[in-house]
């Protein structure tokens, strides 16, 4: 077990200092409004690395969920359209992303193909078919969307809990049970730490991969959702490049991508450093795009490296 | 003892390089076919102004800078590695060279300097890879992120004038020699280099072993970090390379979108390609051939006149019915039917 909590620990860790960091640079920084912002701006980005945790657990990778969350957007705004409910045209994309997953499950699985490249394909084949339902962005108009922007839990001070970050909750409770609770949950744990042993220990692999990408796309696709709830539109770009952030809050939060290892609860951490990196470059404010990239990229490595350092000062003091 | 031996080509019989090759040659074919039924003047080819011309030519002259970019991606993967961020190292390299160009540097020195640019990029990702263990996809996912930025930063601060006119470098990437256009020879260059490199020095051998086992290599005495360094330092000046003949053709830096998405295609030209993202196989003549199926999809989906919008569709579905041909275990099926009908 400190194999897996230290990194979380020191996640979490990395999260606070950080934080308190900004609080020191920035007026307003240290407020439940902003930390309340974080979960709602990222609901979906952590509920999709909820589901790549899973996957990467299981030693696999899934590229799909990008293009996933911007297929269900386009097509849920395509059926709001036609005049259906948003709740209707959810649970429809969310069969959709479990269907779609286990059919990735299925083909790595069952042809041997590895993972990164079955789910490329995915990601090729669900951006394609974006741009096959629609080329521009198209509104959701329907009122429920604006209601359900409107529901929020307020926090102590000025801030609140979004909807979006509501739903997210939700999810990661169920995903924690899931993990921690049940036989397919373990037997996840089990594939990703020793696949040969797992499968010599009667674990079914077959019915487990497919039910592990199912989870996945399930989950991608509920990010899609909340998504595009969110934003009240389908935009055939929308999530672009969201898979590596999924990957990377889940590689944050503790996660071996070498599988086996790792909390389901890390993705909320894991998305929440995310978050607060693009929070704190939004608080600058006076920086333009390149700069974006630039301290990003370097915000994101010394998260990384303190990571690091502080996984090896825990496991070093644990093992004296 | 024998599962744990890297499949070497050394030691592998020889006969076994022509299957590996054979899929992604079928798959080729079979584009091609379709691309002949299509429109019967697909493969015709004729000399236009002292230069080849014509849809093949075109193909192999817009495939050399993914192959290229795939090359040095091949030997990342045969070391278990992957690296997220050759587009970046694109954008990069293309910027330094704009900037060189009009800080007054001789053409020559502003190409050395944008390979160096690339070498310090494949360092740096080495270093995360190989002396802080960082794993492999977030490592270069910094670079990733950060580094098309770098290369808005150069045009901003030193480029005043992203674009450039140089005949050496417009002559690499758009010129030709003979009836050949230049940048395939340039590409068949570097392969030679890159092979002569992993198959007549041990070095080869080192990636391999490195990514089929790094703590058997270590205590068999390869030294696995400096190999892993060694394959990113290679990546990215392959990366760098793709980025001069890139810049060059448009004679334009232009960071934000050169080589967008390269990464996958290289990935997925490695793969097609034969080789396995779980490391320890390096087949460079494979991820050539898989970067020119996946130029002649491109080009096939643009001739074909289908709307541009099914581009992405038609590719994901080709490269399943490829992975699906290569599938160790579809064609063992396939293999043991053929044999049952032969008894």
């Amino acid at each position: 077990m400190r194999q897996t909590w230290a990194p979380l620990a020191a996640t979490i860790t990395v999260f606070l200092a950080l934080f308190g960091a900004g609080g020191g640079l920035y007026n307003h920084f240290l407020s439940t409004l902003v930390l309340g912002n974080i979960l709602g701006d990222n609901a979906f980005l952590i509920v999709a690395a909820i589901g790549a945790n899973f996957v990467i657990l299981s030693g696999g990778i899934d590229l799909s969920i990008g293009s996933m969350i911007g297929f269900v957007g386009v097509v849920m705004a395509k059926l709001d359209g036609f005049g259906w409910h948003p709740l209707a045209s959810a649970v429809l994309m969310l069969v959709f992303g479990a269907g779609f997953g286990g059919l990735q499950g299925l083909l790595i699985d069952f042809c041997e193909i590895q993972p990164f490249i079955v789910t490329l394909a995915g990601l090729f084949l669900l951006r394609g078919l974006c741009f096959m339902v629609s080329l521009d962005s198209a509104p959701l108009r329907h009122p429920f969307v604006s209601d359900f922007a409107g529901w929020a839990v307020t926090l102590p001070g000025e801030g609140f809990l979004a909807s979006s970050a509501l739903t997210m909750f939700a999810a990661l409770v169920v995903a924690m049970l899931i993990a921690h609770r049940t036989s397919f949950g373990a037997d996840v744990y089990a594939i990703g730490g020793d696949r040969a042993s797992a499968a010599l220990m009667g674990v079914p692999m077959r019915r487990t991969i497919v039910k592990i990408y199912a989870l996945g796309g399930l989950y991608s696709a509920l990010a899609g959702v909340i998504y595009a709830l969110y934003t009240s539109s389908g935009y055939p770009l929308a999530g672009s490049g969201a898979e590596l952030s999924a990957i990377a809050a889940v590689v944050l939060g503790g996660t071996l991508l070498t599988g086996g290892v790792g909390l389901v609860v890390g993705s909320l951490f894991g998305g929440m450093i995310l978050g607060l990196i693009a929070t704190l470059i939004n608080f600058n404010g006076s920086l333009n795009g390149a700069w974006i990239m630039i301290s990003s990229g370097v915000l994101l490595f010394a998260f990384i490296v303190m990571q690091r350092v502080l996984v090896g000062s825990l496991t070093a003091r644990a093992a004296h | 003892m024998r599962s744990f031996a890297p499949p070497s080509p050394l030691a592998a019989p020889r006969k076994r390089a022509a299957p590996r090759l054979l899929w992604p040659a079928l798959a080729l074919g079979l584009i091609l076919v379709v691309d002949g039924i299509i429109s019967p003047h697909f493969f015709s080819i004729r000399i236009v102004e002292g230069r080849l011309f014509g849809n093949l030519i075109d193909i192999v002259y817009r495939a050399t800078p993914i192959a290229m970019v795939a090359l040095g991606m091949a030997v990342v993967i045969g070391t278990k590695g992957i690296d997220l961020s050759v587009g970046s190292i694109i954008a990069i390299a293309g910027a330094t060279l704009d900037w060189r160009i009009h800080s007054g540097d001789p053409h020559a020195v502003a190409l050395l300097a944008a390979l160096g640019v690339g070498l310090a990029c494949g360092l740096w990702n080495g270093l995360l890879v190989a002396v802080l263990e960082i794993q492999p996809i977030i490592a270069t996912l910094i670079l990733m992120v950060s580094g098309r930025g770098i290369g808005l930063m150069i045009n901003l601060i030193y480029g005043a004038n992203p674009s450039f006119e140089s005949a050496l470098l417009q002559g690499l990437s758009t010129g030709h020699v003979g009836w050949i256009p230049t940048r395939i020879l340039v590409g068949l260059g570097l392969g030679l280099a890159l092979w002569g490199l992993t198959r007549l020095t041990a070095f080869g051998l080192f990636l391999e072993a490195v990514g089929a086992n790094p703590r058997a290599a270590q205590l068999a005495g390869v030294e696995a970090r400096g190999i892993k360094l060694a394959a990113y330092l290679v990546c990215g000046f392959m990366a760098a390379s793709a980025g001069v003949i890139l810049t060059a053709d448009t004679h334009t830096s232009d960071p934000v979108s050169v080589g967008l998405y390269i990464e996958l295609d290289a990935i997925l030209a490695v793969v097609i390609g034969g080789g396995s993202l779980n490391g320890g196989r390096v087949y460079l003549a494979g991820a050539v051939l898989g970067a020119v199926v996946i130029q002649a999809l491109t080009t096939s989906i643009l001739t074909s006149g289908l709307p541009p919008e099914y581009n992405l569709v038609v590719k994901a579905a080709v490269v399943l019915v490829v992975l699906l041909l290569q599938s160790a275990k579809v064609r063992t099926a396939a293999v043991g039917v053929f044999r049952k009908g032969r008894r």
